[in-house]
């Protein structure tokens, strides 16, 4: 059984059909990174897997369930998918540790001495044992998205949602973020990646998916979706990212 | 350029830094001239007598003034903390997806914003004579903390709103992605940044309210449950002398001020987090 399956998704805001029909799967373990380009639905799909944005048709099924069923628990269904927002979103008024104990606390009911080793443990993995008592204001965008990493992470998710994660970075705070991603899916964690990192996505996911006008135009391999695309318009967008001083002839 | 050239055009002899110099002397002049003439025809000694004699401010000390003022506070106070829980149950309401509540909240607002806070106390003097049996309990304190709460709550739940309204919906994204449910995130997540963000203007609110409660003896307390403007009037009627009024107004100097450098000191700090 995938442990992601989507069945003909839909998805409009007013009139601006977003989705037009997604079926994809993501197994257990696997790492399947999104591309496309702007406007063509792949955050609102990523948004859909959680339901932060509720489809008009299709189905998500999250290890089996159906969490666009209204009789899904969608808080519990929800605890094990882990999200990264491309804006970080820590929560200001708490520490970097409290950030991490916060939902273990009030949502898994775990006692706070177990939250905070837990907590701490995952602060740890991604680099910022020293940052245990900060607080998001005093760290740089990287530290905070690193942090938002080890949020999700203390909920022993099954799954982790990033959005966009290091487009709001600074250049030279990329890479370790970066880094930090590339461990979890060594250790074997299943990740759905919506980015523009083709160095990243050609070196760590298993499989590529490229989508266009709200549709998956073509999905495979790395190797096979970057380094030799069927489609024209999957050609024409790898062009414009691998080479942005590159001009279209007309 | 060509404003400050056609001003010199018109007036050769000055330069625009002169006429700022010479405006500046003729307010001067001015000003002197207003508090010769007051200090010459106004009569001080009986100014002095009336509203500022050494005896009565003494005497209002030994006679109930700290008392008065520990009221003031105390009546302040609670009416705060009822003001404080209404106004966020209203903005609550305010914001919630069931549309009664909505309703409610808004006619409750919208009525106690729009009353003048006297018709409110006026009513609370009356209500005794409506319902015989009614007893609000803590008496005098219930009867005041509720009239002042009741009022306090209204302006208080807008400011609110506002307050929750400004945490940016990513917060309750990145609460409910954690499986917060909604109740939940805003106990945890939104309203303690809402209320960090609404810090200033409630501390304004606190200081409207020091004020108001000096409406309280329109409710027609006994004389030991005076506050600070019950008091002065009190004495300064039987005195037939405005020392102890006087003396009671710079009594809420001492408090309001203080509210006041605490909010701008709220304020510098959240201009700062920014």
């Amino acid at each position: 059984m995938a442990l992601v399956e989507i069945k003909n998704l839909h998805k409009s805001f007013g009139g601006n059909h977003v989705l037009r029909g997604i079926d994809f799967t993501v197994e257990q373990g696997e790492v399947v990174c999104v591309i496309g380009p702007s406007g063509s639905g792949k955050s609102t799909l990523l948004r859909c897997v959680n339901l932060l944005e509720v489809p008009q048709q299709g189905q998500v099924f999250v290890r089996g369930e159906d969490i666009t069923d209204r009789d899904c628990h969608l808080d519990s269904a929800r605890q094990q998918i882990g999200m990264v927002f491309q804006q970080f979103n820590l929560f200001p008024h708490l520490s970097a540790l409290a950030n991490c104990t916060v939902a273990q606390t009030t949502v898994l009911k775990r006692s706070k001495a177990e939250a905070e080793q837990i907590a701490r443990a995952n602060l740890d993995r991604v680099g910022l044992n020293d940052k245990v008592t900060a607080y998001p204001l005093q760290l740089s965008g990287g530290q905070q998205q690193r942090v938002a990493i080890a949020r999700a992470l203390s909920m022993d998710p099954a799954l982790m949602l990033f959005d966009e994660p290091t487009s709001a970075l600074d250049p030279e705070l990329v890479g370790d973020v970066l880094t930090v991603m590339r461990k979890l899916a060594l250790d074997g964690m299943t990740m759905l990646v919506v980015t523009h990192e083709m160095a990243f996505a050609r070196e760590v996911a298993d499989r590529v998916v490229f989508m266009d006008g709200g549709v998956i135009v073509e999905q495979g391999p790395p190797a096979d979706l970057i380094g030799n695309p069927k489609e024209e318009r999957t050609r024409t967008f790898l062009r414009r990212v691998l080479d942005p001083t590159h001009v279209e002839p007309n | 350029m060509t404003l400050t050239d056609t001003v010199a055009e018109k007036r050769p002899g000055l330069s625009p830094r002169q006429r700022a110099q010479r405006s500046r002397g003729i307010q001067y002049a001015v000003l002197i001239v207003i508090v010769l003439v007051a200090a010459f025809t106004a009569n001080w000694g009986q100014i002095a007598s009336v509203f500022f004699k050494p005896e009565f401010v003494k005497s209002a000390f030994t006679s109930g003034l700290p008392g008065a003022f520990v009221k003031t506070i105390e009546y302040t106070a609670g009416a705060f903390v009822i003001g404080l829980l209404g106004g966020t149950l209203l903005a609550l309401m305010r914001l919630s997806r069931v549309a009664p509540y909505r309703w409610l909240a808004t006619a409750y607002i919208e009525f106690f914003r729009g009353l003048p806070a006297i018709v409110v106390f006026v009513a609370f003097s009356l209500l005794p004579l409506a319902f015989a049996d009614l007893v609000i309990p803590l008496d005098p304190y219930g009867t005041v903390w509720l009239a002042l709460g009741i009022v306090a709550a209204a302006y208080m739940a807008e400011v609110i709103r506002a307050g929750i309204q400004a945490v940016p919906k990513g917060q309750i994204e990145a609460a409910r992605s954690l499986g917060m449910p909604a109740g939940v995130a805003t106990r945890k997540i939104v309203l303690p940044q809402a209320f960090r963000i609404v810090l200033p203007p409630l501390a304004n609110d606190l200081i409207l309210l020091v004020k108001d409660s000096s409406l309280v003896f329109i409710i027609g307390t006994s004389a030991a449950a005076y506050e600070l403007t019950g008091f002065g009037r009190d004495l300064a009627n039987t005195e037939s002398n405005l020392t102890p009024l006087v003396t009671a107004g710079f009594c809420y100097l001492i408090i309001t001020l203080p509210l006041g450098l605490l909010v701008r000191w709220l304020e510098a700090k959240a201009a700062r987090a920014h």
